[in-house]
């Protein structure tokens, strides 16, 4: 079977510094797999030079069979097969204030799709009805509580239908019970199929959700397994400086 | 304090005698001496130095704008006004006024082409006529419209209205025949009609109070008529005739009514000037609007381009708003009305509404590119991740919420350049501040214009920040 994210020795750098030195990792469809580490160890510009909104020096990636050359992040127009293959969940929602619920979820559809206004609401609908939202169609990003919001997010990121969803720290603006459910939602999306890349530090929730974990720590995956194997019985100095940290980042 | 004149007013025999004139006005009446610019010559200098003498006081010059002479003499900034100030009844209402000591005739000046078609007012029925505004032609002419007369076009300055005659952008001219033989000496291209529309007077205006310096300027005034000074002068300047010989024996000859103030014009009331000031309020509104339209179209291009554009796009954008920003809207008005009429030929208002349109559209552009720089990169790569253009996403994303930024500062804008709109007076749009200005100049007072013309403009302004804030509550609300 392909893998829906194949990332080869991925190097990338931030003025001097190498935030990245040579990542592997891959996620099959239907699998869910927790990019752990601290703040800092590279997780988000991991997870941006995937989506194409940063660059990355050397290595490759390849996302469904698209592959991304490293150097600059190429124009919108050559990265339009990319842009169907993935999702992104931002860590702060980044949900467009303006717009009500359901267009933010139908805004893809219509423009970037072609959709008619329709069957777009009628697919926006249904999603955020899945992911338990369809009650908040018409309010806007600000009358949401961080729950509501990350739900919308999700179903704004997954209306394309993309074959791999990136997610940064989802959990970090939710409280224990509602980290749960939306680790239930996780699970459901897993299971139609998708490949779901979520960069967390939240210890119990990649344990409690995630099929594979990688630690990242200095720019490199230092472990890699089972959450059982890597969370539990893990003797590598991150992974327990990981275990010790507070399980809630505060949202950058 | 120099300017304060009421020491000049008390008949002080050694203070200076302080006289106003306006030397943008020009020769023969008051105009910079080319030899040493700091002086002015003229008639109205020889006359006023005839004067002094007189007096045994030492004339002095004081600059002031010509429409602005009777308010200003009144004031006490000077005792006495000799600008070619034009005899009129209202004049002598409210001012002491000098025997008149020249007598010139209103002319009309046309193109060659029409000058067996328009010898007179009433064949100029329906066609653009052109004067200064707040002179005796001017008044003539006002007189005249409606019942099948001429339309009146107002200027600020006696030298655009025949360059405009020219220029074919009005049809006739109607001013005094020293100033149009004067223009037909300067520039030329037009024809004089011969048969004077009305004959008029120069005086020199004082404060109503000061009829004593009056009653021993016109024993000097006619003493310099009977001694042949006042004939060698305006001599010397061209401008006398047979017509003014005949004209200073008849004010010789008679000496008692020179000086009878007509006391028949009655003062018009509010209710008759109202209708114009609406009128013109209608024209700031629809020239603001228009403007205002134009401004943020250009405005959103311009910051379009700045921010999105290459570098070559980018450079020629910042020097416009530079550019626009780094000089007046009057020195644009005037480039874009007459400095750019022998390319184009812009009607007036369409200049008025291209040159406050592109003025404003710097600022407005400035506005749109701060508001566009405020919205956070996230929203932008949430868009580009969910497969939206660059243009889609300022389009749907980044444009929209930009408008929510710039709504407060455009509002303002809009409020500035209802007021702003005013200045566009000078390239002979007739709008509420100049209509304001014509009908206090005519009652002579501008407190009952002035109020009128603010209540207006706040009409016009009020509902405007109020839609502005009820968007906003809106907006913020989502």
């Amino acid at each position: 079977m392909t893998q829906a994210l194949d990332v080869r020795d991925v190097h990338a750098s931030r003025g001097s510094h190498e935030v990245l030195r040579g990542v592997t990792i891959d996620v099959a469809p239907g699998e869910i797999c927790a990019l752990m580490g601290t703040s800092g160890a590279g997780k988000t510009t991991m997870l941006r030079a995937i989506a194409a909104l940063g660059p990355f020096d050397s290595g490759s990636i390849v996302v469904d069979g698209f592959a991304l050359a490293p150097g600059p992040v190429p124009p919108e127009s050559r990265l339009r097969v990319l842009r169907r293959s993935v999702g992104m969940v931002f860590q702060a929602q980044s949900l467009f204030e303006h717009l009500t619920v359901i267009d933010n979820v139908t805004l893809a559809l219509v423009h970037a799709l072609g959709w008619t206004r329709a069957r777009a609401e009628a697919e926006a609908v249904a999603l955020l009805t899945t992911l338990g939202v369809a009650h908040r169609v018409s309010a806007y990003p600000r009358q949401l509580s961080g729950g509501e919001a990350q739900r919308v997010a999700i179903a704004r990121a997954l209306a394309p239908d993309p074959t791999l969803l990136l997610l940064d720290e989802p959990t970090s603006a939710l409280d224990p019970a509602r980290r749960g459910s939306l680790g239930e939602v996780l699970r459901t999306l897993a299971a139609e199929g998708h490949a779901l890349l979520i960069s967390t530090h939240d210890v119990d929730f990649a344990e409690g959700f995630a099929d594979r974990v990688a630690v990242l720590a200095k720019g490199v995956v230092v472990e890699e397994g089972s959450p059982r194997d890597v969370l539990s019985n893990s003797t590598h100095a991150d992974t327990r400086a990981l275990l010790r940290s507070p399980s809630a980042e505060p949202p950058k | 304090m120099f300017a304060i004149g009421g020491c000049a007013r008390t008949g002080n025999e050694h203070a200076p005698l302080r006289w106003g004139g306006d030397a943008e006005g020009g020769a023969p009446f008051v105009e910079a001496d080319p030899a040493n610019p700091s002086r002015v010559r003229g008639f109205d200098v020889e006359i006023a130095e005839m004067i002094g003498r007189g007096l045994h006081r030492e004339p002095v010059f004081v600059q002031v704008a010509w429409a602005s002479i009777e308010a200003s003499v009144e004031r006490g900034d000077f005792s006495i006004g000799l600008s070619g100030v034009e005899d009129r009844p209202e004049l002598r209402e409210r001012h002491s006024v000098t025997i008149p000591y020249f007598e010139f005739r209103e002319v009309l000046a046309v193109r060659f082409a029409d000058s067996a078609r328009y010898r007179t007012l009433r064949d100029l029925a329906g066609r653009r006529v052109a004067t200064l505004g707040g002179t005796g032609a001017y008044q003539m002419l006002l007189d005249a419209k409606g019942n099948g007369g001429p339309i009146v076009v107002s200027y600020d300055d006696d030298v655009h209205p025949y360059s405009d005659l020219v220029a074919g952008r009005v049809d006739a001219v109607l001013l005094d025949n020293i100033i149009a033989e004067r223009s037909l000496r300067r520039t030329g291209g037009f024809y004089i009609e011969p048969d004077p529309v009305a004959t008029g007077h120069y005086v020199g205006v004082l404060a109503r109070a000061d009829s004593a310096l009056r009653d021993s300027v016109n024993v000097i005034l006619r003493a310099r008529m009977r001694d042949g000074s006042l004939e060698k002068t305006f001599r010397a300047w061209h401008v006398w005739d047979d017509g003014q010989a005949r004209y200073f024996a008849r004010v010789l000859g008679d000496t008692s009514t020179a000086n009878a103030v007509s006391a028949e014009r009655s003062v018009k009331s509010v209710g008759a000037y109202l209708p114009a000031l609406i009128r013109a309020g209608a024209i700031t509104l629809l020239l603001s609007c228009l403007s205002m339209a134009l401004a943020v179209m250009v405005g959103i291009a311009v910051a379009a381009g700045r921010v999105y554009g290459p570098a070559l796009v980018r450079a020629p954008l910042a020097i416009y708003v530079e550019l626009i920003r780094g000089t007046p809207v009057l020195l644009q008005l005037f480039v874009l009305y007459y400095g750019l009429s022998s390319v184009v030929r812009l009607p007036a208002f369409l200049a008025a509404v291209l040159g406050l349109g592109l003025n404003y559209a710097a600022y407005e552009s400035e506005i749109y590119r701060a508001a566009l720089q405020a919205i956070p990169r996230t929203q932008l790569e949430a868009g580009r991740t969910l497969g939206l253009s660059e243009a889609q996403i300022l389009r749907l994303v980044r444009g929209p919420q930009a408008l929510r930024l710039a709504l407060a500062p455009m509002t303002n804008d809009f409020v500035a350049l209802l007021k702003d709109s005013s200045l566009v007076s000078v390239i002979t749009v007739v709008e509420l501040t100049k209509q304001t200005a014509i009908y206090a100049t005519n009652i002579g007072s501008w407190v009952v214009p002035g109020l009128l013309c603010a209540a207006i403009y706040l009409a016009m302004s009020l509902p405007l920040s109020r839609l502005a804030r009820r968007l906003e509550r809106k907006w913020s609300a989502a």
